[in-house]
């Protein structure tokens, strides 16, 4: 029984010292250097003197990245990832609520840093960080006083009230989450990742942390590739990747563009993806082309680490129909409540909750937002039990599979990303002279829509003031102006009308 | 040209197409662009740009994919 995720990186880094753990474009690191890596970074950041206090990275997708994700937990405190591309606004909010103690970017972020923390954070440079002698004394001091649900990590997502929340996960989560997935999916020291989420979002957990759980590869495949599949695809092939985990989108642009036709991948057999829907269609085209590797949906919220049901594709599915999101995961159970209240019957439609080991604490700082969905279990009055309401809608088929049907309030999904509407609409009403506004999501063509009142501005300018609040994937992707917007009965925009003007 | 031109701006208006020759160097577009790009481009140049086609080298000007579908009218 372990308490810590680095006693697992320690006991792994033992037996496969020499194996490369990490790679990217132009750098790869052994167990046996990742672990030197982070314990300089860790040793070096106790001169904080804080131990169970929030650390901010602000670095790119990299080795470095990985590196300093676990130097933060050698320090004894945790880490969040900020999105080196969202702008400052954003991010400064982020800080707002996180309140860290540092912020640790690389000499060609250090600028950006210095922005954002506005002299609130101290700010350490990953170079300098390496050039730390480690104090193996002072780390073992710190490993002893840490408990398994002291935070690991702290992931920010959209909020509906225009602010980040930021999901507290701890280590036990995180080894009972990666325990299952590694289990379930076979990986081992064998399993090549080629990895594309980003280390902000919360799919990232599968890949980074079931490596280090089994000793497997994981490369950081260029974001870029993602524009020039058959680059992408001869990235792969190189690396000799056999397991993917990828949003949807990606595995569809890959489909569309038809670039399996002209790279032969010969080591891929383990195709997994989440984060929104699988359309069946881009799907099947995949099984065309790998008939004898393992397909899995799998579905999740970042608050119970990443994923709590999962779907292995074992029949035929027509491109009508939709992926089913299958079973709880072992370990960790789902229930279907309804407004009542009650536990759904068979067929009948609820909120899927989850309980057990995968979820999060909470939202850090915020009582109120955490308090909505972290609630006791309405079906357990005997002791203490908190559960996790999703605010999905799902029902179960007569296969006993659930079936995921739509998101209870404003919440969407969009390129991979989990987008609450209201922070897109409290961005687009910051911009002068905007009247009022409504986001509406069009899931066919998966396009975020914005209708505003107010004086006409070129669409170009309006989407350069968007950009200035939002990142780029909450932009919205068409816009009209409205004289006037409409209104239903209790005097709210009227969301519905809106959409059938599409 | 100006067709072609007149069509990358429909698709992202934000991006100043005109002298720029970085336009994938500079992350300018992603891969959602390019998707879009190139399913508008088979439509409306009555073309099909292969996965082969479809490497930055191509994408980084407003020349360079006019070059692309020159070479595909051909």
């Amino acid at each position: 029984m372990k308490k810590n995720i680095l006693q697992y990186l320690e006991e792994i880094a033992q037996q496969y010292k020499n194996k490369t753990a990490f790679g990217e474009l132009n750098r790869e690191i052994t167990y046996a250097e990742l672990l030197t890596n982070s314990q300089k970074i860790g040793t070096g950041l106790t001169s904080l003197e804080k131990i169970n206090q929030p650390i901010a990275i602000l670095l790119e997708k990299s080795v470095a990245c990985l590196e300093t994700m676990m130097g933060v937990l050698y320090s004894g405190n945790f880490y969040t990832i900020l999105d080196m591309k969202s702008p400052n606004e954003r991010l400064i909010s982020i800080l707002d609520t996180l309140q860290p103690i540092a912020i640790i970017v690389d000499e060609k972020n250090k600028a950006k840093a210095v922005e954002i923390a506005k002299g609130n954070q101290k700010i350490y440079l990953y170079e300098e960080l390496m050039k730390e002698s480690i104090k193996p004394e002072e780390l073992e001091e710190i490993r002893s006083k840490m408990i398994d649900t002291d935070p690991m990590y702290i992931l920010f997502t959209s909020g509906s009230t225009g602010v980040p929340k930021g999901t507290v996960i701890n280590h036990k989560a995180v080894i009972a989450y990666a325990h299952w997935a590694k289990e379930t999916f076979d990986i081992n020291e064998n399993t090549i990742w080629g990895s594309q989420t980003p280390f902000y979002f919360s799919m990232s957990i599968t890949d980074i942390f079931t490596t280090i759980l089994s000793g497997a590869t994981f490369y950081i495949i260029p974001k870029m590739y993602f524009s020039f599949p058959v680059k992408l695809l001869q990235y792969l092939e190189e690396k000799k990747v056999n397991t993917i985990y990828w949003v949807p989108s990606a595995l569809c642009i890959v489909a569309n563009l038809k670039a399996l036709e002209e790279v032969k991948l010969t080591h891929l057999e383990k195709i997994l993806f989440a984060g929104e829907v699988m359309p069946t269609k881009q799907l099947n085209m995949w099984i065309e082309y790998f008939p004898n590797a393992l397909f899995a949906n799998l579905f999740g919220p970042t608050e119970t680490t990443d994923i709590c049901a999962y779907y292995i594709i074992d029949r035929k599915l027509e491109n009508t129909e939709s992926i089913p999101i299958g079973r709880h995961c072992d370990n960790c159970s789902v229930m279907i409540i309804k407004e009542d209240g009650t536990e759904a019957q068979k067929g009948e439609e609820g909120e899927l909750c989850v309980r057990g080991s995968f979820l999060a604490q909470g939202y850090y700082n915020n009582p109120v937002q955490t308090q909505k969905v972290f609630v006791q279990n309405p079906l357990n009055q005997a002791y203490p039990e908190i559960i996790y309401k999703t605010g999905d809608i799902v029902k179960e088929n007569e296969r006993g599979e659930l079936i995921y049907l739509s998101r209870k309030d404003f919440q969407i999904k969009h390129m991979g990303y989990r987008i609450e509407l209201g922070e897109i609409e409290t961005a687009i009403n910051a911009i002068d002279n905007i009247v009022a506004c409504a986001s509406v999501y069009d899931e066919k063509a998966d396009k975020i829509v914005l209708f505003y009142q107010g004086d006409k501005l070129a669409e170009k300018d309006l989407l350069e003031q968007a950009g200035k609040r939002l990142p780029k994937y909450m932009c919205p992707n068409e816009i009209y102006c409205l004289d006037r917007m409409p209104y239903n009965a209790n005097g709210k925009i009227d969301r519905k009308k809106l959409k059938t003007m599409i | 040209m100006e067709e072609l031109l007149k069509l990358l701006k429909k698709i992202k208006p934000e991006v100043n197409f005109e002298n720029n020759e970085h336009l994938i160097d500079n992350e300018e577009l992603d891969s959602f662009d390019i998707v879009s790009i190139v399913s508008a481009i088979n439509e409306e140049f009555d073309i099909e740009i292969g996965a082969g086609d479809i490497v930055p080298e191509n994408f980084n000007s407003v020349e360079a994919i006019y070059n692309l579908i020159q070479k595909l009218e051909d």
